[in-house]
């Protein structure tokens, strides 16, 4: 288990640049140890262990770029005022090798290395742990409470994962602070705080081993930032205990480092890599995923997949549909009558052949109705390459299934659609699921609009485009197939 | 409180500020005192949680050059742990300060001992006796006494790979590059006979810390306690 950093390496792999159908961003993904995800003057920033960092200016396209000083590995990043304080751990010569692992913090007023204002503060040994004692002072990651108050959670397996307080005012420890263990058996830790819960994320298994590494997330929650942490069958994390959120699948393996991230009102995404991409060589790279809660435990559910759907309104379960005649299948109304003997033979569905040449030959509107998996009814979803994206996802088109007659905004905030996709902003959608498991969808841009607008149902059965409300099912959608 | 220190030092070119309540290099090394205390002839209980805490351990037997787990599958584990390293491991139930004999006529010491934690931390018993923590075997044997037959499930978390036997027969095995997590592996459903049943062990670690837990359920899945242990 025990965990091995290769510094070289993840320095030589940020030179390079892929795209993965399973990790979905696009761009220079590969970073070990990736720090949470911070927003800098209108671009993201991603640092690793080494001494660069990963910058995205859609979140879903990533360069590298980034400029860290002071080596060392797993570093963490939060914004605090008008100034970001970054941590990392690394060796520390001032102790005569005796020190493991060192917790350090340094301001910048900007991570964007080309700015004036871009340059790191003295750094402040804040945290440490002894050559002999049951901790290793590695993987730092911030908390700012609700109180105010700084966390700094860090450690590996080797011991405890301890949590001390930082002063957010200076980013050096909070004088007389004596830190606390919370957890075993785990690194690479991260905090979040929602709903009176603090929460304490850990990765399991097991680290730097690519496509068989067995690294995992998992989570306990407690009402005190410094614990005790407890998982879903109520055993401290001082036990071993945590609930998963992530582990492998989808061709990746190894999710670690976990990064949390609030885009909106009930939008989250956590941020990971994962040790191996074996669409990328079995190469570390960086993944963003939608966060969930449930029942205020979080979990990373299956990213989104491309194909056909209904689009059902959580308002009434209705489906978008285009404004077109419904079309009578033939077939008699039994009711269910008739001899237990009669012969029973299947219906075919009906075919868009059936009924494309009756539809409007140019823009056709847009509505919800009773859901008849129809072909009015059924909608591809298909990323857009080369349109960008936005934190952790490509946008797509929405298309009849079968045709390119493609979803639209309107600068009046309706829908239609379009004969055929041209790649037009008001075309490209943002698919985001929410924390509840549903989605918000929003076009890029709508065109003589600044502000952002979503899909959502102003009746049952009428849809449009309004502001987004995480508090109201008109502006929640699912994605069905059926 | 301890004295808040506030050092600057050089460190990669760079002015380092340090500020908390002690300073590096000042924290006493840490002693096998600090984690186990020898056992008694008085019986132990087990703890408020079930853990069995009292254990006879064996020094650790060296494996030199186990820099990883990653070859821990059942077959490796069980290949493993079959290999008979000294004359009478599997049957005897040693004292404190019985030693034995490997091939290479080296001698390893049993230990009688009460872990002051839930847990036995297999790499500060060896590092506290001033041996090798890490790439080696540990053996662990613990009587538990019973006053009737009870049926239970004995559950065992360790790091690394492990495997256990109850009164002679296995219980459990745990594969794989392992960490201790308290339940993680539970037992099919075993009697514990009226009287001493002897509990045996082997964990096998390669790099960085080790250690392993046990405590028993009932048959309604409830926490067993009413036992004493015994080191004979």
């Amino acid at each position: 288990m025990k965990k091995l950093y290769i510094l070289a390496a993840a320095i030589i792999l940020m030179a390079l640049s892929a795209i993965s159908a399973n990790a979905q961003l696009k761009g220079n993904i590969f970073i070990h140890d990736p720090s949470t995800i911070a927003e800098c003057d209108g671009k993201y920033y991603t640092f690793g262990t080494g001494s660069g960092g990963l910058i995205s200016e859609d979140g879903y396209t990533w360069t590298g770029g980034g400029v860290r000083t002071g080596g060392g590995v797993a570093p963490d990043v939060i914004k605090i005022g008008d100034r970001y304080l970054v941590s990392y751990s690394a060796g520390f010569p001032g102790t005569e090798g005796k020190t493991r692992g060192n917790i350090i913090t340094m301001w910048t007023k900007t991570l964007d290395p080309e700015s004036p204002d871009f340059g790191y503060s003295d750094p402040m040994l804040v945290a440490w742990a002894e050559a002999d004692e049951d901790c290793w002072a590695i993987d730092p990651a911030f908390l700012m409470g609700p109180d105010g108050k700084l966390w700094c959670s860090y450690g590996t397996y080797f011991g405890t994962i301890r949590i001390c307080e930082l002063d957010p005012k200076t980013g050096n420890r909070m004088p007389g602070d004596v830190a606390t263990d919370v957890a075993i058996d785990c690194e690479a830790t991260a905090m979040m705080y929602r709903n009176g819960w603090y929460y304490l994320l850990a990765t399991h298994g097991t680290c730097c081993d690519g496509v068989n590494s067995t690294y995992n997330i998992v989570v306990g929650r407690s009402r005190n930032p410094r614990g005790p942490y407890y998982d879903n069958v109520g055993r401290d994390m001082m036990e071993g205990g945590g609930r998963m959120v992530l582990s492998a699948g989808n061709r990746v393996t190894g999710p670690g480092h976990f990064g949390h991230f609030v885009v909106d009102e009930g939008v989250e995404r956590m941020s990971c890599h994962y040790e191996a991409d074996m669409d990328l060589s079995g190469r570390s790279v960086l993944a963003i995923n939608a966060l969930q809660w449930r029942d205020d435990w979080p979990f990373v559910a299956d990213q989104f997949k491309p194909g056909s759907f209904e689009i059902e309104s959580v308002r009434r379960g209705y489906a978008l549909e285009i404004a077109v005649d419904f079309v009578r299948m033939a077939g008699r109304s039994t009711r269910g009558f008739g001899s237990v003997n009669d012969p029973t033979f299947a219906i075919e569905n009906q075919q868009l052949v059936d009924v494309i040449a009756d539809w409007p030959k140019g823009e056709i509107g847009v509505r919800a109705n009773d859901y008849m998996f129809r072909p009015h009814q059924r909608w591809t979803i298909t990323p857009v390459e080369d349109a960008g994206g936005y934190l952790g996802f490509p946008y797509y088109k929405i298309e009849i299934e079968g045709t390119h007659r493609a979803l639209a905004a309107t600068e009046a905030e309706e829908l239609i659609t379009v004969p055929a996709f041209t790649g037009a902003d008001e075309q490209l959608w943002r698919i985001e699921q929410l924390i509840d498991g549903t989605y918000r969808i929003m076009p890029k841009s709508v065109p003589g609009h600044d502000e952002p607008l979503a899909l959502i149902c102003t009746g049952d059965s009428t849809v449009a485009l309004g502001k987004y409300d995480f508090n109201s099912d008109n502006s929640k959608w699912n994605f069905r197939d059926r | 409180m301890k004295k808040l220190i506030v050092l600057t030092l050089f460190f990669l070119g760079l002015g380092i500020q340090m500020n908390a309540q002690s300073a590096p290099g000042q924290m006493p090394p840490l002693t096998l005192e600090d984690y186990f205390s020898p056992s008694t002839a008085v019986p132990a209980g087990p703890d408020a949680k079930g853990f069995v805490q009292r254990w006879t351990l064996l020094e650790p037997i060296g494996k030199p050059g186990l820099n990883s787990n990653a070859a821990f599958n059942d077959s490796y584990l069980r290949k493993e742990f079959a290999t008979v390293y000294f004359k009478d491991q599997n049957t005897m139930v040693p004292k404190d300060g019985q030693t034995v004999t490997l091939a290479d006529k080296t001698k390893l010491k049993w230990h009688c001992l009460d872990s002051k934690k839930y847990n036995v931390k297999l790499y500060r018993f060896a590092s506290g006796l001033g041996l090798r923590p890490t790439e080696g075997v540990f053996m662990a044997v613990t009587v538990i006494n019973v006053d009737k037959d009870v049926t239970v499930r004995m559950a065992v978390g360790s790091n690394s790979g492990s495997i256990w036997y109850v009164n002679g027969e296995e219980a459990i095995l745990l594969s794989n590059d392992r960490r201790m997590v308290v339940d993680d592996c539970v037992s099919p459903k075993l009697t514990l006979h009226k009287g001493k049943n002897v509990v045996r062990g082997t964990v096998i670690n390669g790099p960085g810390m080790s250690d392993f837990c046990i405590r028993f359920y009932d048959e309604n899945g409830n926490i067993f306690k009413d036992f004493t242990v015994t080191n004979q």
